[in-house]
Order: C-alpha cells, then sequence, then structure tokens
C-alpha cells in the first residue's frame, strides 16, 4: 500500500519524502486547485525542485488541477497541464472529463488520477473514466464504507485511493455547493470551502462567535475549545435543538483499519492536508509511514501504537477523531 | 421557454404524490421529471409506480423523464440504476457517471444537474455519448451558461434550474436521522414526516438550510424568474421548477405564464411570493453567494 502526502509549499514537501511518503500531491498558486488558499501551493520554479528532490529520493509528484474549468478561463487548465508535462511531474489529479480528455490526448505521458472531487462512488462510474480516458487511479469519495470499497475494488482494473486521516468532508466531493450558497466560492468553480476571508471571530461579553458571510456558525463558552468555521461543522438549530446538525469538527483517523484496507486491495491511503505547516506534514507522514510498514510486515498482529495515536490525535480538527464512513452507525 | 419539474425531494406518501401528481397532471407543466433521488432507503414508490404515474402523465399530453438516485453507494443502488435504465418507456436523466456509462450510447438521454457540466468540452463529451438535454449545476453563474451556450453541441437542449429550495449537498450521512439519534440503517422513516424537509437555523434563528435525508437544501427558494429575459437570449430552453408542498399547481401555472411571456417578471415574483415557503434568492446566476436576492429585492 502507498502513502500519498500533502505538500502546500516546499518545506512541506521536503518533510514528506524525508517521512516516507510514496506520492506527494501539490497544487498550482491559483484556483486550478481545490485548496487555493493565500499564501499556498507551487508556482514554476518550487515545482521543478519539488520534483526534482521527491524524484531523487524516490517519491513520485502528483499536481491536483481537480476544479471544473469554465469556457473563460479554460486555457488556465490546459497551460497547468503543460506545465505539470514540462516540469516532470509523475501524475495529474483531475475532476472534470473535458479536461481528461484534453490530457489523455496531449500529455499521455501523464498518469492520470480521478480526484475525489469527481464524486465517483460505484464501480460503474470509475469504469467510465476509465474506458474513456484510461484513468489509472480512482480517489474514493469520504462516503463509502468498507464493504462498499472491497467491492468497487473487486469489480475494477483502476487502483484505488482512500482517505487515510485528516480534515473531513462529510458531504459528497464535487456535490456540495454549501461554501458557495453561503459565501459565494464554492470548491468546484474556486476551489475554495468556508473561506478565510469570509470568517469573522467576535468576541461577545464572555463567549466567542464564528460567523461566515455574516451566518452565526458557532458561539464557544470560556474554555471551550474553538474550530474554525467550516459551514457543515457549525452549531444550528434544528426542531428546537441546537447542536452540530451536520458534523462534529473532528478529522478521520483509520489507522486501525489498515489491515482491512490492505485485504481488500486498496492501493494507497492518502492524507488530508496540504493547508497544514511541515511539521504536520512530517509528524503524520511518518507515522503512516510506520504503521503501512508494520501492517506489511504483519497484518495480523498489526495494533496501532499508541505514539502514533498521540501524534494524530494532536493535529486533529478540535481534537476529536472519527473513522467516518468507515463507521456506521453514525451518532 | 417550457417549463419542467424536477423529481419530488422530499419522502412523500403514495397518496400524497398520487393527488400531487393529479394537480400536476393538470397544470400547464410541459415535462416531468420522476423518480427518488435522494435515498435507496425510501420504499414508498417502487419502479413500476413511477411508470405508471408517468403513464398518467403521458396521457395528459406531458413529456416524462425518470431520474437516477444521485448518490449511488454499493450493488442495491447500482440494480436500481440499471433498472431504471433499462426502462424501456422513458427518457432517463442520468444523475452520476455510472449511469452515464450505461446510458452511453443510446440517443435521447438526459444529462443530470448532478453531473458537474462546467465547460462546452464536458457538454460535448456528453453529446457524443448520446445526451440530448443537459441541466446546468444549480451554482452555475450566467457567464459561466454564456460560455459553454457558445459551444452547445447541435441537438442539445439545455435546462436551467429556476424555482424551488436548491439542492446544494447529499452525503452518505442521513441528517434527518441524526436529529432524532437514530441510525441510518434504523431511521425509522423519520424524513417522512416533514413533508418539506426539517428546518435549519443559524444559532440566531436565521433560516438557512433544509435537512432532508442525506440531502442538504437551501431555505431560501432560488427564483430566475426576473431573469428569463437573460435565459431566453442565451438560449436555454427549459427552465426547471422544484416541489414544495403548498399549492404547487398554482405555482406551475405562474412559472408557465413568465417562461411564455404572458406574465411580467415582477408581476410573476410578486404572485409567486405569498406561495413560497421562505424569501426568495438569485445569487448564483448573478455570481453572487446563492442566497443573495440580487434582481429580486423588492420581493426578498
Amino acid at each position: 500500500m502507498e502513502l500519498v502526502c500533502p505538500a502546500g509549499h516546499l518545506p512541506a514537501l521536503k518533510a514528506a519524502v524525508d517521512n516516507g511518503a510514496d506520492w506527494v500531491y501539490l497544487g498550482l498558486r491559483d484556483n486550478t486547485n481545490a485548496r487555493n488558499f493565500n499564501g499556498l501551493n507551487f508556482d514554476d520554479a518550487a515545482l521543478a525542485e519539488g520534483v526534482r528532490y521527491a524524484h531523487g529520493r524516490k517519491a513520485r509528484v502528483v499536481l491536483a488541477l481537480n476544479t471544473y474549468p469554465q469556457a473563460a478561463t479554460w486555457s488556465r487548465w490546459t497551460d497547468a497541464l503543460r506545465r505539470a508535462d514540462d516540469k516532470g511531474v509523475d501524475a495529474i489529479i483531475l475532476a472534470d472529463p473535458g479536461l481528461m480528455a484534453h490530457a489523455a490526448k496531449h500529455h499521455p505521458r501523464l498518469e492520470l488520477h480521478l480526484s475525489v472531487q469527481g464524486s465517483a462512488t460505484s464501480y460503474e462510474a470509475i469504469n467510465f473514466y476509465h474506458e474513456r480516458f484510461g484513468v489509472r487511479r480512482a480517489v474514493l469519495p469520504r462516503v463509502l464504507s468498507l464493504a462498499q470499497v472491497e467491492q468497487v475494488v473487486r469489480k475494477t482494473p483502476v487502483e484505488i485511493e482512500v482517505f487515510g486521516f485528516g480534515g473531513l468532508c462529510v458531504m459528497v466531493e464535487g456535490r456540495c455547493a454549501l461554501s458557495g450558497y453561503a459565501c459565494g466560492e464554492s470548491p468546484n468553480t474556486t476551489g475554495a470551502c468556508s473561506p478565510a476571508k469570509a470568517v469573522r471571530w467576535q468576541q461577545v461579553g464572555e463567549d466567542m462567535e464564528s460567523r461566515l458571510n455574516g451566518i452565526l456558525i458557532d458561539r464557544y463558552g470560556r474554555g471551550e475549545r474553538a474550530a474554525y468555521p467550516t459551514l457543515c461543522k457549525g452549531r444550528f438549530e434544528v426542531e428546537g435543538s441546537l447542536y452540530h446538525a451536520i458534523e462534529e469538527p473532528a478529522s478521520l483517523n483509520t489507522i486501525e483499519l489498515l489491515p482491512q484496507f490492505a485485504a481488500a486491495g486498496v492501493r494507497a491511503v492518502k492524507i488530508e492536508g496540504r493547508q497544514r505547516s511541515a511539521v504536520y506534514v512530517a509528524q503524520v507522514t511518518r507515522a503512516w509511514r510506520e504503521a503501512i510498514d508494520a501492517c506489511k510486515r504483519n497484518p495480523a498482529a498489526f495494533v496501532p501504537q499508541a505514539a502514533w495515536q498521540a501524534t494524530l490525535a494532536s493535529h486533529s480538527e478540535g481534537g476529536q477523531q472519527t473513522l467516518g464512513a468507515f463507521s456506521r452507525p453514525w451518532k | 421557454m417550457r417549463l419542467a419539474l424536477a423529481p419530488v425531494p422530499y419522502y412523500w406518501s403514495r397518496e400524497r404524490l398520487a393527488a400531487f401528481y393529479e394537480g400536476v397532471a393538470a397544470s400547464p407543466v410541459d415535462t416531468v421529471y420522476l423518480g427518488e433521488q435522494v435515498c435507496s432507503r425510501r420504499h414508498e414508490m417502487r419502479l413500476e409506480d413511477w411508470v405508471a404515474l408517468g403513464e398518467m402523465l403521458a396521457g395528459q399530453g406531458k413529456e416524462v423523464v425518470l431520474s437516477s438516485q444521485v448518490l449511488v453507494e454499493g450493488e442495491g443502488d447500482l440494480k436500481l440504476v440499471r433498472k431504471l435504465v433499462g426502462n424501456e418507456r422513458f427518457r432517463v436523466e442520468a444523475n452520476d457517471m455510472g449511469a452515464v456509462r450505461l446510458l452511453a450510447g443510446r440517443a435521447g438521454w438526459v444529462a443530470g444537474p448532478h453531473l458537474n457540466v462546467y465547460n462546452p468540452r464536458t457538454l460535448e463529451m456528453l453529446a457524443e455519448l448520446g445526451a440530448t438535454r443537459w441541466v446546468a449545476p444549480v451554482e452555475i453563474a450566467r457567464d459561466a451558461l454564456q460560455g459553454i451556450l457558445a459551444e452547445r453541441p447541435a441537438g442539445m437542449e439545455t435546462e436551467v434550474f429556476g424555482y424551488g429550495r436548491l439542492p446544494l449537498a447529499f452525503s452518505a450521512r442521513c441528517f434527518t436521522a441524526r436529529r432524532y439519534n437514530l441510525q441510518k440503517e434504523a431511521c425509522e422513516f423519520r424524513c417522512g414526516e416533514f413533508p418539506d424537509g426539517m428546518a435549519l437555523r443559524s444559532g440566531e434563528g436565521q433560516p438557512f438550510l433544509v435537512l432532508n435525508g442525506i440531502q442538504t437544501q437551501s431555505a431560501q427558494v432560488y427564483c430566475l424568474v426576473e431573469a428569463l429575459p437573460a435565459l431566453r437570449s442565451l438560449g436555454v430552453d427549459v427552465l426547471r421548477a422544484s416541489a414544495h408542498s403548498g399549492n404547487m399547481p398554482e405555482v406551475l401555472r405562474l412559472l408557465h405564464a413568465a417562461c411564455d411571456g404572458e406574465l411580467a417578471p415582477p408581476d410573476a415574483v410578486r404572485e409567486l411570493r405569498p406561495l413560497m415557503p421562505e424569501a426568495p434568492c438569485d445569487g448564483f446566476f448573478h455570481g453572487r453567494p446563492g442566497l443573495e436576492a440580487v434582481a429580486l429585492q423588492g420581493a426578498a
């Protein structure tokens, strides 16, 4: 099983490679990828240096171009493909079928990965992308149970990658316009969700309020740990009850499922967090590298080490963790 | 411009659906999309029941299309999609790429709003596979729509979501069950108790979203009636409405009159407003946050 780690900048890329990532994924400094944040991502020089560094240590680089291009800005995405090809990137992660057709035709050297933003949750959908564009690998949306993942693996020649750790979308990726509805920027079109520029923190008496484009997302009492106001993780009122109506602020952590992933034939595990620091990338990559190696040596005896779990817990959103869709019941 | 009615997103009883579609049959709506798009656990209606409803509507001169489920998770869901695609009576609307794979090569299917068509190249691919109508993503802005329609493939009709609560997101999790601390697999079908979904408000009581099982909708009612002249000049063929409880046949009558140009947009909006379950919005079309009212300020 391969380990795919995030890099929002060169120090993070080096941290990922040095700590055992098989793949590093990254994006360019614009809205061609789903982590279009200020100060994040790679220009051409950093991309070239990143590829050189990774290849020198036997790691591969995959460029995320996983937003949906529009007619007026189409050339930004096709230019990005050309830059990826020129700079020696190994693979690209795409969501848009039109762009996949372009990549398959003009950049056959680049291995094609289907982004989680492509919303492909069944083997029929994944096989569609395989047959039409030669997609080699698909990243599954974080909505399937383990049995459903197994079934997908059995019925497709495409390599399957699942999310292992990090921030968790509770909605089907690529099918969520909540952020666009509230703030005008959505993952599909601008590569952003609940963008920082729409966030306001406000002290009200003893309490701290977080707002997104003016909408109250959460209110924290003294001593309560505040989380970033991602829209779907706020506290809302439904039928007379104020609670985390959609999802709690929590990070996905599936490290205990590694032997089951391996048995199911999952080809790669992805770590979320291109917006995170090099320290996060280094520590999380190291923990997962050790875990994957331990699982490979003896899957039957695999037990997550306390040290790995402590590291991962320290990097979790709101200090909380969940198995996400791999664990049903939900609440 | 023609008028279409999207599949009812809520879990209504058979009796309620039968009465509802009697009213729809008598309304001037041109096209009716049928089927359960949201949750495969909802079992009031089987495919045969939808086809029977379709026959009734077709008998009244309506074009009938069967819509596929949006989130397809396992073999059970795939079976439903295969059965739907295999029906030989009505056109099918594909709402995920699995359904597209099953429809590829057949003529005359509809590429639904959840396929994420954001540019002419993707639309061209769907045309090659046999789609003859596409429904734009609900968050599409006028400029993006214009960019696609400038290169529209021959014979491809365009439909735009223009009235009703916006289908904003889908999840594997059921938020209705979550509200009642129930597991999804033992949900007691509580969504059936909410004919307009469950209102979700901010901590300050601001109407924001609607929870409808695994689907999240906008609280505000998307309304592109003021944009009808713009849609017409862009070359949009069909306006899509989504049902809510209340007097939907009257809503369809007003929308149809506005689509036909018999009723001026401001008059239509004024008459529609008291029929809406919440204030209208139109931000997405104008490149703004979806919940904003841009051309509707008097009505919001």
